[in-house]
């Protein structure tokens, strides 16, 4: 019976599924490194998908695993509803922009972005007319006869993107693109990156270990540690209800405060933890959990309200406050861990000085539990 | 050839050119004294002895015995580059490729002969190619010859012993050209659609040509000039040039006429290098959509 339903759903998957990557139960280990530990993924078509994670999350194996460089130990990749496991690259019809510039230094720009269609025997005259269009859409024209050498990181980039894109591809595949480029470049190819690809509609898949990169361009960002897949949702539910602990922490800043659960919550249930320092708080289950269970309360330091002191919730003193022109973040002593909350600019509450006592609360759904294993 | 005087710094400290001067001093005198001066000296005789004219290089020219001896040397030396071509880019892309003990081993394999004399390695081609050499023992017991295969003094034998004797010097200057290039354009090159063929002949093999030129060059160069092996291995019948040279010098002490042949070898390898320059420059140039 549930082969039959994996059978359906596959076969699902291969009408009408242009432009859909699908990784299932991926494996790959290097020596005794397990670098990818049964990671599955389904993108779908004309989705701008980002893996973010640290450095050693298994992203990059992923996509190379993705691109045909890499093969897995187990598990399947399928693009546009085809498995392409074990096909070479060239074959799988993807686009791919690296992280190191990769135009060919013997070849002027216009060649190097006619290169892929010349594989394809594509007639002269009709790849230079599309290699110029390409050109066009990254915003070179004119610079077709340079060399790569003759163009700054962020032109070599763009090129590099028109290359991958002139022989329309279904998915494109970036690896790190940006992070050779200077911080206001960056910010500037990040919003050109997502105006073509929505434009093309292409599927995107772009690697990156910079979280605010991937919150700004991605519709999904799937999270990743230690090669296992720790969320995948929309930015805004990777930082409104991080599945993990380790989300919590990675995706914008959390305090992390020890404690006990005093019931037993369903996943997404409000619950009394009994903190580190005795204190009783409100939180919500971020998995199903039981009584007496140790937890740790993710709370975001923006989400921590400040009220006068012995008005309920947790006590806390100001230790210092960190002014930093739109915000102003406190350092709160507490009866637990030192506690971080931040004050927009021109908030109502006045700003508290260096030992004034304050008590802290916070909503419920914005205190998530995390067992601690 | 820089127009820039050169200075260099040590230390923190920069020293001026003639600091520079200094230090090549012993090397300039040496090659003054011990290459330039002779050659000179020599080229100078070529010209002067017996009477100051051409006659000396007319008679490289005029000889059939000479012209032979040239055209042979040059032949020989084609083939020996072509062969370290051949032998030489699977070699160097294989080193390119490997890390750790493979590295080192065939880096070693490759370094080691550099390291022997060549006259240890000619001999080591005589062992194997005599009348009742390795080679033609293997080939009788196996029955695939009834009478021993004449392969000394042959043109193959000296091509054979020539391009092992040069095959480093393709291997290293092809394995350094193969290792400046990153992977990621081999990466780039296969996503974009190129087979592992079209990748090697669009991007690799032409981000080689500098180091295919400079191997080329280097083993055709040398080829020109060798004397050991082709003097065991090919014996009278397949004399080169510098044999020729050796023999007009020790056997008939004709210096002058040795000087005509040095001369227009000289010249060949001049303007040989002059061209490759040329070209090694132009397909920088070179492109097309």
């Amino acid at each position: 019976m549930s082969k039959y339903l994996h059978e359906r759903r596959n076969s699902s998957i291969a009408v009408g599924s242009a432009g859909q990557v699908a990784v299932r139960d991926l494996v790959k280990r290097y020596a005794d490194v397990v670098a990818v530990n049964g990671v599955s993924l389904d993108v779908r078509g004309g989705e701008f998908l980002a893996l973010l994670g640290p450095s050693g999350s298994g992203k990059t194996t992923i996509l190379m695993n993705i691109a045909g460089f890499d093969f897995p130990d187990s598990g399947r990749i399928e693009i546009s509803g085809r498995d392409v496991t074990w096909m070479s690259p060239d074959k799988r019809d993807l686009g791919m922009v690296f992280q190191r510039y990769t135009l060919f230094p013997h070849m002027s720009v216009l060649d190097n972005i006619a290169f892929p269609l010349r594989m394809r025997k594509v007639g002269r005259a009709e790849r230079e007319k599309r290699a110029r269009a390409a050109l066009q859409t990254v915003r070179l024209d004119g610079y077709g006869d340079r060399r790569p050498a003759q163009l700054s990181g962020g032109q070599q980039q763009r090129v590099a993107l028109a290359r991958a894109i002139v022989y329309n591809p279904q998915v494109l595949l970036m690896d790190e693109p940006l992070s050779a480029l200077d911080k206001n470049l960056r910010e500037e190819m990040q919003i050109e990156i997502k105006h073509l690809q929505r434009k093309l509609g292409v599927t995107v898949i772009f690697v990156t270990h910079d979280q605010t990169e991937a919150l700004t361009m991605a519709d999904r960002v799937a999270v990743l540690n230690l090669g296992a897949l720790q969320q995948i949702g929309a930015p805004k539910d990777l930082y409104e209800a991080p599945a993990t602990e380790f989300v919590a922490g990675f995706i914008g800043e959390s305090n992390f405060w020890p404690g006990i659960a005093t019931s037993d919550a369903a996943a997404n249930e409000q619950l009394a933890v009994q903190l580190e320092g005795g204190e009783i708080a409100q939180a919500c289950a971020a998995t199903p959990l039981r009584k007496g269970t140790q937890v740790r309360l993710a709370v975001r330091p923006e989400r921590v309200r400040l009220g006068p002191a012995a008005a309920g919730g947790v006590g806390g003193t100001v230790e210092e406050a960190i002014y930093a022109g739109s915000v102003t973040t406190l350092m709160l002593r507490t009866k637990g861990p030192i506690l971080r909350a931040r004050l927009s600019a021109g908030d109502e509450t006045a700003e508290p000085r260096p030992g004034a006592d304050l008590s802290l609360t916070w909503r419920p759904q914005d205190a998530r539990a995390y067992p601690t294993s | 050839m820089t127009k820039r005087p050169t200075s260099f710094t040590l230390g923190g400290r920069t020293y001026s050119p003639a600091a520079s001067l200094l230090l090549a001093t012993p090397f300039i005198l040496v090659m003054i004294l011990a290459f330039l001066l002779p050659l000179f000296t020599l080229l100078h005789e070529s010209l002067s002895v017996p009477k100051f004219n051409l006659d000396n290089y007319a008679r490289v020219f005029d000889q059939e015995v000479y012209l032979r001896v040239m055209l042979r040397t040059l032949r020989i030396s084609a083939l020996v580059t072509i062969a370290a071509l051949l032998l030489g880019y699977p070699l160097a892309w294989l080193i390119a490729r490997s890390r750790g003990l493979l590295l080192g081993l065939l880096l070693i394999a490759v370094l080691l002969p550099l390291w022997t004399s060549v006259l240890v390695r000619t001999y080591a081609w005589l062992v194997l190619l005599q009348r009742n050499g390795v080679v033609n023992q293997i080939l009788t017991a196996l029955g695939l010859v009834d009478a021993p295969v004449q392969f000394l003094y042959t043109e193959g034998a000296v091509v054979l012993a020539m391009s092992h004797v040069l095959l480093p010097f393709m291997v290293l200057p092809l394995y350094a050209a193969l290792r400046g290039i990153p992977d990621d354009y081999m990466r780039a090159a296969q996503v974009l659609g190129a087979g592992g063929f079209a990748a090697f002949r669009h991007v690799v093999l032409p981000l080689t040509l500098p180091g295919v030129a400079s191997g080329c060059l280097m083993v055709f160069l040398l080829a020109l000039g060798f004397f050991v092996t082709p003097a065991l291995v090919g014996g009278p019948q397949q004399m080169m040039l510098a044999t020729l040279v050796q023999q007009q010098v020790t056997e008939l002490l004709d210096w002058p006429f040795s000087g005509a042949i040095i001369g227009v070898l000289l010249a060949f390898v001049l303007c040989l290098v002059l061209i490759f320059n040329r070209l090694i420059r132009l397909d920088r140039f070179v492109g097309q959509v």
